[in-house]
């Protein structure tokens, strides 16, 4: 439940010796590796993958039969020759793997670096508001796959209309969250650093932006979720390499090991992906980090 | 310009209750039959209902009312955050805001908020050198020493790097004061900013606040639902009535300063401090009866 | 006293709806509006490069007119409701006890947190070709993966709501004497209520994301099935209409969520 760090020791704080960050870590490792946690994590893990396991390939019951087992994959993806042609071995694997981070880099890319401007903007000044949400409002509710057909129609090569679609998710994500940011800014900070002189510029860089700051990083990790839905789904209708293309076209060709394959390369890169998102911004919000250090 | 509060008035009276020299200390404010009106989700409301009242420069004024009065709407009116329906508020005889005026908020007249408002991420530090920075009246250096100097004096040297989520509320607020005191106001406003805390702090905060008042004699606008606090911080104690507010009653506080906790218990601050509650008691019972919750 | 008392009808403040709906926000939203329709239609008659190539509003409207008056037209808004409201009940009923169950049982949410947050990034589209494998009925492969999408989301809001909690509301009522079930239907679920909605509105919007995929990809029906079809039958006007037929579907059903919940926590109400 909710937590809040005692104050009363807060005034020798200067007296204190704060720990590095390594010997932080190490200290946390031992606390976890303490409780259950670690172990339950392998537990309920064990438990799935047997789930899995017995039902596809040991008891091969009615429905499950027909999908590939863990240690199908497995052997698959382990394999110097592949099957199906898929495994980490193969570097067409990694060339599919490649095709949609790229993509997927330019889209959260370009929606980044429009979307939190956008955003900035928006929650500080009304009367842009007023004029561009409904507009936004009006466009978020279609779901990015109902604009594939349009994508494919307005962009001239299938590569741009995927990464327009991909793009678009992420935009919306992005911008709203960043807003919500800004509005979520208490009115004192305002009022604060008006009384202390600042200018329109001193307001949006040194209230607005940092005010917003773990609100756009949520929104940026949501909008990487988003990014890959999107990518995923635009690859298997439209792609020719890829991830997704990957999944829909080893579908077709019945090399079922290779969904697999592919579906949980996605999991961990999607995974991977909001990780360093998450990373970046605990470096980038520091005061956050003290806050709800130990 | 140096910022070090003991060089911000020239000359430091060390008994009287207004520091004198009109023409070396800033700060007089003039509030004539001011009246705010507002209408939040189509209720039209009574704010403010002809208040006057006369600051003079250097003095430690406290406006003490029941919650909802209309105390921090008249703060607010002064500080620029919102407009008046009606009257006049002058500074130093220039017109600051008027029925067709807002006044702009500035330097010379700096907030001390409620729940605190130093920015969360900047460091301690950071938030203090703020105001010179981005007002450019000083080099990044000259800034960073003259922060670093009014820390020290007011004895948090210690935590110049810390984040304010990392300090306590009461070095918080401390901190605050410093940030505002650095950039040498005209007028010190400060909303109720004791009002979260424990009945020990406020002593440690009440004492630290006076003796930057009497070495700097800034005035400073103060307001307070809390009756003690107003008589042992201010010269004059205004009164005011439940919403709509209107002046009801002020209290020449002629206690000398430096003031110290032995004023608490002598007799003069008792008789004062009844006169008070006298007033403040009926306002009281009237608000609690109808409900008022504190408007922001 | 010189308050005026705000008049309501229904619950609902009327000297604040009126100042809403008449007010400067709407008056510039529909200039936006306007003005973007405009915007487009001359992008479409000066042949812009990207934005150019979207049906102008002018064909749109035409289509719009035959469309509305053509029953297959409804039959997919309602091919796709019945579609996402089976997935979103089904996410719901499932998703609801699980995250509230993690929410209070600590060792039940250890156990399953790691499984759930490693399937949780794979997008519930590249579950499309396994669960098709799997389920007998297309539908059921739809439903399945509607529910993936929802249920993920779920979750992680109820987890999130119920960790909120804050503990001094437990605390009271423990001291006012309740048991344990007194507690988590009292006191959890209540409080817990808005992270509930906030959860179902976001799933909703997944639920029709879904849809509309599978939709394109694997059915013949719907208003998804509607929007691909219109663009290999080169009838591109319609493309638009099914885009924003979808919009306005998705919108009204996350709309009545957004009420529903409205109505289930008067207490947020913030005056």
């Amino acid at each position: 439940m909710q937590a809040s760090g005692e104050n009363s020791t807060k005034e020798s704080v200067g007296k204190e010796e704060k720990l590095s960050s390594v010997e932080l870590f190490f200290y946390r490792l031992k606390l976890w590796l303490k409780s259950s946690r670690p172990y339950l994590m392998v537990l309920g893990l064990a438990l799935f993958l047997l789930f899995w396991y017995v039902t596809t390939e040991v008891l091969a019951l009615p429905r499950f039969e027909k999908l590939p087992g863990p240690t199908v994959v497995l052997k698959e993806w382990l394999s110097r020759d592949p099957d199906y042609g898929i495994s980490i071995y193969t570097p067409e694997y990694y060339q599919h793997i490649m095709k949609s981070v790229m993509r997927v880099l330019q889209a959260f890319g370009l929606a980044t670096v429009l979307g939190v401007p956008l955003g900035l903007f928006m929650g500080w000044k009304k009367t842009f508001k007023d004029y561009s949400f409904p507009i936004l409002e009006t466009l978020r509710p279609i779901p990015m796959l109902a604009w594939v057909p349009l994508a494919i129609l307005m962009w001239p090569s299938r590569e741009s209309a995927i990464i327009y679609l991909t793009f678009l998710a992420a935009f919306f994500a992005t911008t709203l969250n960043t807003l919500l940011g800004v509005e979520s800014i208490d009115e004192a900070y305002f009022r604060a650093a008006q009384c202390l002189g600042s200018k329109p510029r001193h307001i949006l860089f040194r209230v607005v932006l940092p005010g917003a700051l773990p609100f756009i990083f949520t929104g940026l990790q949501i909008s990487m979720g988003v990014a890959w839905f999107s990518l995923v789904a635009g690859e298997m209708l439209a792609g020719e390499y890829g991830l997704g293309y990957l999944i829909w076209n080893s579908f077709i060709m019945v090399q079922y090991p290779v969904i697999v394959i592919a579906m949980v390369t996605l999991g961990a890169i999607g995974w991977a992906s909001s990780s360093i998102i998450r990373f970046v911004g605990s470096l980038l919000m520091k005061w956050k980090v003290r806050e709800a250090g130990l | 310009m140096t910022q070090n509060i003991h060089e911000q008035n020239h000359a430091k009276n060390k008994t009287g209750s207004v520091c004198p020299g009109p023409t070396t200390v800033r700060g007089k404010i003039s509030i004539r039959n001011v009246t705010k009106n507002y209408d939040p989700d189509g209720a039209n409301v009574l704010a403010l209902d002809n208040c006057s009242i006369e600051i003079e420069a250097g003095e430690f004024c406290v406006i003490v009312g029941p919650s909802g009065c209309g105390k921090t709407t008249l703060l607010n009116a002064i500080a620029g955050f919102h407009g008046i329906s009606s009257g006049e508020i002058y500074l130093d005889d220039e017109l600051l805001c008027s029925s067709k005026k807002t006044a702009v908020p500035s330097a010379d007249r700096i907030v001390v908020f409620q729940n605190g408002s130093l920015f969360p991420w900047y460091t301690v530090l950071e938030n203090v050198v703020y105001g010179p920075d981005v007002q450019a009246k000083m080099s990044k250096s000259q800034a960073r020493k003259a922060a670093e100097e009014l820390l020290e004096q007011m004895g948090l040297r210690g935590i110049l790097h810390s984040y304010p989520s990392e300090i306590s509320s009461g070095m918080r607020r401390r901190v605050e004061i410093a940030r505002a005191m650095i950039n040498n106001p005209r007028v010190l406003l400060m909303d109720e900013p004791y009002r979260a805390m424990d009945a020990l702090t406020k002593t440690v905060m009440h004492k630290h606040l006076l003796d930057i008042y009497d070495a700097s004699c800034k005035t400073v606008f103060f307001i307070t639902h809390d009756l003690e606090e107003a008589i042992f911080l201010g010269s004059k104690v205004y009164v005011m009535t439940t919403r709509p507010g209107k002046i009801k009653k002020l209290i020449n506080v002629d206690i000398p300063r430096p003031r110290d906790f032995r004023t608490l218990s002598s007799e003069h601050y008792r008789e004062l401090k009844l006169e008070a509650i006298e007033a403040v008691h009926e306002e009281a019972k009237k608000a609690f009866e109808a409900g008022e919750r504190e408007l922001a | 006293m010189t308050k005026q008392k705000p008049s309501y009808f229904m619950g609902i403040n009327l000297r604040k709806l009126r100042k809403t709906i008449f007010g400067k926000a709407t008056y510039r939203g529909i200039v936006a509006i306007i003005g973007t329709i405009i915007f487009w239609e001359i992008c479409s008659r000066l042949n812009v490069p990207v934005i150019g190539m979207i049906p102008p509003p002018s064909l749109v409207f035409n289509s719009l007119s035959e469309l509305l008056r053509d029953p297959d037209y409804w039959e997919s808004w309602v091919v796709s409701f019945q579609r996402v409201f089976t997935g979103f009940i089904v996410a719901q009923i499932i998703g609801i006890p699980i995250g509230l169950i993690m929410g209070i049982n600590r060792h039940f949410r250890e156990l399953s947190f790691p499984i759930i947050e490693i399937l949780r990034p794979i997008p519930p589209l590249a579950w499309v070709p396994t669960a098709v494998i799997f389920w007998p009925t297309p539908e059921m492969s739809i439903t399945f993966v509607t529910f993936l999408g929802a249920f993920f989301t779920m979750v992680l809001n109820i987890l999130g709501g119920v960790k909120n909690v804050d503990i001094r509301y437990v605390r009271a009522a423990i001291s006012l004497g309740s048991s344990k079930t007194d507690i988590f239907w009292r006191i959890i679920l209540p409080a817990t209520l808005p992270s509930l909605f906030t959860g179902m509105t976001v799933g909703m919007g997944i639920t029709w994301e879904v849809v509309v995929a599978a939709e394109m990809i694997a059915s013949r029906s719907g208003l998804g099935f509607m929007t691909w079809q219109s663009y290999v039958a080169g009838n591109y006007p319609v493309i638009v209409i099914g885009m924003i037929s979808i919009g306005i579907a998705g919108y009204i059903s996350s709309s009545f969520i957004r009420l529903l919940g409205g109505r289930l926590t008067p207490w947020l109400k913030i005056i």
